[in-house]
């Protein structure tokens, strides 16, 4: 395995110039979420118009991995209706539980598929899905009030 | 004999296999676990082909067999640690013998030395691994006792100063570590014990991280209960040790009951066995026990003050490279003055799961995050730092290895 599969260049792109990391004042739903195995946390706000993600903001604390995932994560959902959200969540969740063997599709997944060697570290798939269960979480707290 | 750890790499099998591509293992880890030499694996191995049998119980040679053995390993233990061997009680790991302690603590009736309720209190330190936490904190709750604690200096050790403020009257329990899992600070015991013993309350020492790597003597540190995992000190997972003073260990109640650990039983009522049976129920983890004798003379027979000597070289050249440079930020003290070999540090730019990650790429095994000790990391500001432990079979070309992992972790996350 070569580090470089896991470390792209577009993560740490991300890692050193994360999108959205300036939490709004104005949303709807507020989440933070926690990594407990290794400490990594996260603070996360959202906002729905309608059925669609306006906004997502979020700062926090973690590895290269968690930081760009959440910031990928950040970009790529928002303006999704729910709808959408979920299944692009759900199809980067199976990229990353796929042990290698996929390589993503990247019309859906964007930036997202730079992941895909996370899914050969079974240790760190957990930081990769941080952010994303945060705005899933958010997202569907948002949508039921 | 001379102390040679390259002699001793060769008593543990695991030296022999490559990392990740053909990489020389440098096992940098055992704060979380150590290594098993040969001896300790023959042991359990051949306890379960040629003496298999439950102890204690069992008309046959098979289980007079296993029993000599299992209770071998006990009066070992007694040995190793300077106590009475009915004083060593055999649990699944230090966490358990820990929330043995304190579970039989929270069943003591009224009247009962042990009893605590509201007003009482339980002193802890911030520097606790949350198994000498947690169990406290749940004691607690559960009985309106008062848990305080020792804060942490900037430095990385006790406050002494709070000893006349948090060890008062009411305090009926401390418990501390001996050896940060973090920090690698040894905490002075002798003026905590006399302040604990002069209000009439008892220590409890979380050894698990000084009991593999020097010598400890339960007499001459003066406590009153000690628990350690046989896993951390080359002995097998799955057997830890709760050592208590025979008379606190008539007077504290059972935790878990069931067979073996009976006086007499009938359908209403149970009288207890004499410790350390009264803390052991059920068929222990036999092998393992076993495994622990073994381990615990194969440490003896190299010296205890040996191993401490060279984890001492070992601790001093990684802490005064790491300290070198100027990225790299130590948390914990900065002197050698008792302080063991478990070393966390930051390094700037790189957060630590990357840099473990990386050094795991060069062969190089260390932990990364909290270390179990949440409350001590966050309070220290450094929500995750990454940890190098040292121990018999580590090397300086061990601590050049990882000092070249983290030089060549900073150009490539600089990129």
């Amino acid at each position: 395995m070569n580090l470089d599969n896991l470390y792209q260049e577009v993560i740490l792109d991300h890692y050193k110039n994360p999108l959205n990391k300036s939490l709004a004042k104005e949303y709807d739903v507020q989440v933070h979420h926690i990594n407990p195995s290794c400490g990594d946390e996260i603070t996360l706000n959202i906002t729905l118009t309608g059925n669609t993600i306006s906004k997502i903001t979020w700062d926090g604390v973690g590895c290269s991995i968690s930081q760009a995932s959440v910031s990928i994560a950040s970009d790529l959902l928002v303006g999704k209706t729910l709808d959408v959200s979920e299944s692009i969540t759900e199809e980067f969740m199976d990229l990353m539980q796929s042990k290698g063997k996929k390589s993503g599709n990247e019309l859906v997944l964007e930036d997202a598929v730079a992941l895909a060697g996370v899914s050969q570290y079974p240790a760190r798939i957990k930081c990769a899905l941080l952010g994303w269960m945060a705005i899933k979480d958010a997202a569907m707290q948002a949508s039921s009030k | 004999m001379s102390f040679n750890p390259l002699v001793i790499r060769e008593d543990f099998p695991i030296f022999s296999r490559t990392i990740r591509e053909g990489k020389r293992l440098v096992y940098l880890d055992s704060g979380a676990t150590s290594q098993k030499p040969q001896v300790v694996i023959d042991a359990e191995v051949d306890f379960y082909r040629l003496h298999n049998a439950a102890v204690h119980r069992g008309a046959h040679q098979l289980a007079e067999e296993a029993t000599d053995l299992f209770e071998g390993a006990r009066l070992k233990i007694a040995g190793f640690l300077g106590a009475e061997v009915d004083e060593v009680v055999f649990t699944k790991g230090a966490t358990e013998s820990l929330n043995l302690i304190a579970y039989a603590m929270g069943n003591a009736a009224v009247g009962n030395r042990f009893h605590l309720k509201a007003g009482d209190r339980i002193v802890v330190s911030q520097m606790e691994h949350h198994a000498n936490l947690i169990p406290w904190q749940q004691l607690a709750a559960r009985t309106g006792a008062e848990l305080v604690w020792f804060d942490v200096t900037p430095e990385g050790r006790l406050d002494l100063s709070q000893i006349p403020i948090l060890i008062t009257a009411s305090t009926k329990v401390v418990a501390l570590t001996h050896q940060s899992n973090v920090l690698g600070t040894i905490n002075p015991l002798d003026e905590i014990v006399k302040a604990a013993h002069n209000v009439g309350a008892v220590v409890v020492l979380d050894a698990c991280q000084s009991v593999p790597h020097m010598s400890v003597d339960v007499k001459k540190l003066g406590i009153d209960f000690l628990a350690f995992s046989g896993h951390k000190a080359v002995g097998p997972t799955g057997v830890g040790i709760m050592w208590g003073r025979r008379e606190l260990l008539e007077d504290l109640p059972p935790f878990l009951t069931g067979g073996s650990m009976i006086a007499d039983v009938t359908m209403t009522s149970a009288t207890w066995a004499p410790a350390p049976a009264k803390f052991e129920s059920g068929v222990p983890n036999m092998a393992q026990v076993i495994g622990l004798g073994v381990a615990v003379d194969y440490l003896s027979a190299i010296g205890m003050d040996s191993i401490a000597a060279h984890e001492h070289v070992l601790t001093s050249d990684l802490l005064t490279k790491l300290l070198s440079v100027e990225e790299i930020k130590v948390v914990g003290p900065h002197t050698m003055d008792s302080r063991g070999g478990a070393l966390s540090f930051t390094v700037e730019g790189i957060h630590p799961h990357d840099l473990g990650q990386f050094l795991d790429s060069q062969g190089i095994a260390v932990r990364t995050g909290h270390h179990c000790a949440w409350p001590l990391t966050r309070s220290l500001g450094v929500p995750a730092t990454t940890r190098a432990s040292l121990y018999l079979y580590n090397t300086i070309e061990d601590n050049d290895a990882l000092m070249s992992g983290i030089y060549s972790a900073m150009k490539y996350f600089g990129k």
